[in-house]
């Protein structure tokens, strides 16, 4: 059992009592409780079980507009006590920065909405191995298949944020995660893919069934892959890729890098950056959602934004820090952007794909190619040639490549938008990207 | 010895008898026992940004039964914890019935000395040398924009506790300093970065003002940058310089030469020992043993001495790294590359230093012979799919070379390439090996290790550069 709310409160607030006592003028301490259980299985046998406890700690203290902070996973009183007079010693050493303080008091959140995030339910391990008995069967059932290697997570958490303004909020979550990676083998090639799922609540999860029949046909359909020649060709995300586009958008909105001047969506506030078609917003209150939170990192409460509206950018992700420094109030997101998501576009999935009589549609990039100071994009692809809105044949060892500038004036999307993870986009279509084949 | 048993209710007596108990009917397993003291400081926009300091503290207790692997793990050193911990190894290995291997490879020799690198220099002298980075900067060039510096540091001891009471302990430090500077020259913005490190103390890489070097050469792969021109997009050849480029051998053979992907048969590499995977002339190793090296190891994480592990020699595919589970399961020995990240992570079989040896051509020769293709000079990070055998990486210094001669900067582009037949396309090898500066970091199931990687310039005749320009 995670350690309930009164425990964390109490090492939290001695904590705050004791950096005061050693000359903070500020705190703020977060203290964390996280339980996993995870049973992995290779080929319909048990492979490994894993358990893990993790209690930890991260206190920051402020001497005025000095900062420094500290973190540790040894909650022993000994241990605590020599941690804050260490970092109380390095805050005095380290030089003051006018931008440094706890949140405003007036956005710190008031009412916190439980947002059903957490699902007490507790799955034996011999139930997860049932599960995975029954994905993996499912998974490995075609004969292409030569490998499956499949996971069943169970995560609880809790936490206490509190700080010497008198906030002291905090709530328990939980996730239960389900995961299939299967190779299949033909004359010509040997392939990978994988399908997940991940909910708060149990009953949420993909039919353990379903979720290896997806990962073997996805495995599949990728065997003798061709190389295509180099060409400016229109590009077809999937939505597992799509959603990484938007989440290297709330990356580049971010108030660190604006405030640091390393976007390339710096200045573009109120510009148009889409087409008037795109609309982008970030909702923290959707009942079990995956990245549903009432108060940001720091406290702050969380509203709804919408981020783009008709293709017009409309807000930054702010923190406290960052949006001192533009001058601007934090909209609570120290830590990032919560259920991010494209609205739905207005085509369907099957006219998207038959948009253009050839198109690449795309299932898996590969490479860390996004730099948000230029905004340019390469990275290394897998997927399908398209033609007439058919899929004809797989594709890899290509890369595709833009300028999310231009990328975002060219983008089109379909209205297949689904609620599955924290970031979510429909089907996405760009058109003059091009790709380096043979 | 540490002193993982001083502030606990839990003796170390107490402590044998639980792992020897649990892991009685198991074939091998181990208590893994971490205590991490790590350091930040960071310098950003004209300010310190942040000094932080964490203590990480905690255990792994794994039992190994057949090729079933069970593990648990928490940060609170205890009777009752590790009870619990044992509960939960022996419930899922009910059915254990081995016999535990007791043999563990001994050596006395040390790749670096057990300091805490954190403690040799006050923080008001790391603040010091961080604003004169910044200063140094801005001073040089007017089109510095942001300047970001840091210092990271760290100290890790572990003691691993067998079945029996066997003990094997390291002690490992661990440095970096890291500087990255972005320009804006009409409108448009680039950023260089160059860092160095390694397990030693900051002063023996910043003596004499080398950090001096490291923003030179961050500022010069940013100037760099803001000539640089759309990159060609399609096939054609690379040259890649030597050192850090080396990532190429770590994605695209690298990966697919650990023990547990060809134990599963995952890896395109599985069935190719003792065969040619690789043209006359390539030999890569994988050496733990370097002095001071940020992927070096006295012992790996199973308590193993590290040692120089031949993968590839003349072209000939003639080893895999080894943990013990998987050295087990293939018959062979372990080679020392059991890793994980931390405590909380189970170990896996890992790079350390992954070297490409010292053939005999220039890199004069090998531009020289290029009438289309690339120069590579460094890189930013990449990534392998080990079943399609398919690998990546990311251009951050590159040329364009026409007719034998290095022309114009390109823009980042990324490489990709098939990692088994990529050595076979190599038509040169230099004799300029060098190691990178100490900055390279793997990641494989979510873990992170410090790794080092080392090559001459090396010619590859066909790659397919990710560029825009057709």
């Amino acid at each position: 059992m995670v350690k309930e709310q009164d425990f964390l409160e109490k090492k939290a607030s001695y904590c705050l009592d004791l950096a005061k006592k050693l000359g903070a003028t500020d705190a703020s301490v977060v203290v964390n409780n996280s339980i996993s259980e995870t049973v992995n299985f290779r080929n319909k046998k048990l492979d490994e079980s894993n358990r893990s406890d993790d209690l930890g700690i991260d206190i920051t203290t402020y001497i005025g507009k000095k900062k420094s902070s500290i973190s540790s996973s040894n909650l022993l009183k000994d241990n605590i006590n020599i941690l804050i007079e260490k970092c109380i010693e390095t805050t005095k050493n380290t030089p003051e920065d006018e931008f440094n303080s706890l949140p405003d008091k007036d956005l710190l959140v008031k009412n916190v909405k439980d947002l059903n995030l957490y699902d007490d339910t507790h799955l034996n391990n011999e139930s997860k191995i049932e599960y995975l008995k029954t994905l993996e069967t499912s998974a490995s059932d075609d004969k292409k298949i030569i490998n499956t290697e499949s996971s069943f997570t169970e995560g609880k958490s809790n936490f206490i944020l509190a700080n010497t303004n008198g906030f002291c909020e905090g709530y328990k979550t939980s996730s239960f995660t389900a995961s299939s990676v299967a190779v299949a083998k033909d004359e010509k090639s040997m392939e990978r893919d994988y399908e997940y799922t991940r909910k708060c609540h149990l009953k949420d999860i993909k039919n353990a069934d379903e979720l290896g029949k997806l990962a073997s046909e996805q495995t599949i359909r990728k065997l003798s892959p061709k190389k295509i020649g180099s060409e400016k060709i229109p590009i077809i995300f999937d939505k597992r890729i799509a959603k990484g586009i938007l989440s290297t958008f709330a990356g580049a909105i971010s108030s660190s890098a604006i405030s640091r001047g390393t976007s390339f969506l710096k200045d573009k506030i109120n510009q148009k950056i889409f087409t008037d078609s795109i609309n982008i917003t970030d909702k923290p209150d959707i009942l079990k959602g995956l990245g549903s939170r009432t108060f940001d990192s720091e406290g702050v409460m969380t509203n709804t934004l919408k981020l783009v509206d008709q293709g017009i950018l409309k807000h930054y992700l702010i923190d406290t820090y960052n949006g001192k420094k533009l001058n601007l109030k934090s909209n609570g997101r120290c830590g990032g952007s919560t259920n991010l998501y494209f609205e739905n576009g207005k085509i369907g999935y099957k006219d998207l794909l038959s948009l253009n009589s050839k198109c690449l549609y795309i299932t898996e990039t590969i490479g860390h190619g996004s730099n948000i100071v230029t905004g340019d994009y390469s990275v290394g692809a897998t997927g399908f040639l398209v033609e007439n809105g058919e899929f004809k044949y797989p594709i890899n060892e290509i890369t595709i490549a833009g300028n999310f500038k231009d990328m975002f004036q060219n983008l089109n999307l379909a209205n297949d938008l689904e609620f599955e993870y924290s970031i979510n986009s429909p089907t996405m279509l760009i058109e003059g990207m091009v790709v380096a084949g043979k | 010895m540490g002193n993982f048993f001083e502030k606990s209710d839990l003796s170390r007596n107490q402590a044998e008898n639980i792992i020897s108990d649990t892991l009685s009917k198991c074939d091998d397993g181990e208590l893994y026992l971490e205590d991490t003291k790590s350091e930040n400081v960071l310098l950003d926009d004209n300010k310190i940004k942040n000094s932080s300091y964490n203590s990480d503290l905690g255990f792994g207790f794994r039992a190994v039964s057949g090729e079933v692997v069970a593990y648990s793990h928490s940060n609170e050193i205890s009777e009752n914890s590790l009870k619990q911990s044992s509960e939960n190894l022996k419930s899922t290995l009910k059915s254990a019935q081995g016999i535990y291997n007791q043999s563990i490879p001994k050596s006395n020799k040390k790749y670096y000395e057990n300091i805490n690198p954190i403690e040799e220099k006050t923080l008001n002298s790391k603040i010091e040398t961080l604003n004169k980075v910044n200063e140094y900067l801005r001073k040089k060039d007017n089109n510095v924009k942001q300047v970001t510096a840091n210092f990271s540091g760290e100290q890790k001891s572990v003691e691993i506790i067998r079945s029996g009471g066997e003990t094997l302990t390291d002690v490992r430090p661990l440095i970096r300093f890291n500087v990255s500077v972005m320009l804006e020259r009409n409108g448009r913005k680039e950023t260089g970065v160059y860092g160095i490190g390694g397990r030693q103390s900051y002063d023996s890489y910043l003596k004499d003002e080398n950090w001096k070097n490291v923003c030179d050469e961050a500022f010069r792969i940013a100037s760099v940058n803001l000539e640089s021109k759309p990159a060609p997009a399609g096939e054609m050849k690379v040259v890649l310089g030597p050192g850090w480029p080396a990532i190429l051998i770590h994605e695209a053979i690298g990966h697919g030469l650990e023990g547990d992907f060809n134990r599963k048969k995952t890896s395109a590499f599985h069935n190719l020992m003792g065969q040619k995977v690789a043209s006359e002339g390539v030999t890569i190793v994988d050496d733990g043993t370097l002095d001071n090296k940020r992927g070096s190891l006295t012992i790996d994480d199973e308590g193993t001495p590290t040692e120089k592990t031949v993968l590839i020699e003349n072209g000939v595919l003639k080893n895999f790294m080894q943990d013990r589970l998987n050295a087990r399961l293939m018959k062979t020995k372990s080679t020392g590359s059991g890793r994980r990240e931390n405590f909380r992570h189970i170990v896996l079989p890992r790079m350390r230093n992954t070297m490409m040896l010292s053939g005999n051509q220039t890199q004069d020769e090998m531009i020289k012979s290029v009438d289309r293709g690339i120069f590579a000079v460094s890189f930013g990070g990449g990534q392998v799919d080990i079943t399609s055998g398919k690998f990546v990486f990311n251009c951050t210094e590159a040329y364009e070379i026409i007719n034998g001669k290095i022309g114009s900067p390109i823009k980042g582009a990324t490489l990709i390439g098939d990692g088994p037949s990529i050595l076979k396309e190599v038509s040169m090898v230099g004799n300029d090996m060098m190691l990178d500066p100490g900055i390279g970091t793997c990641g494989k199931a979510g873990q992170g290790v410090p790794v080092g990687v080392a090559q001459p310039s090396i010619l590859i005749n066909k790659m397919t550069v990710g560029g825009t320009n057709l």
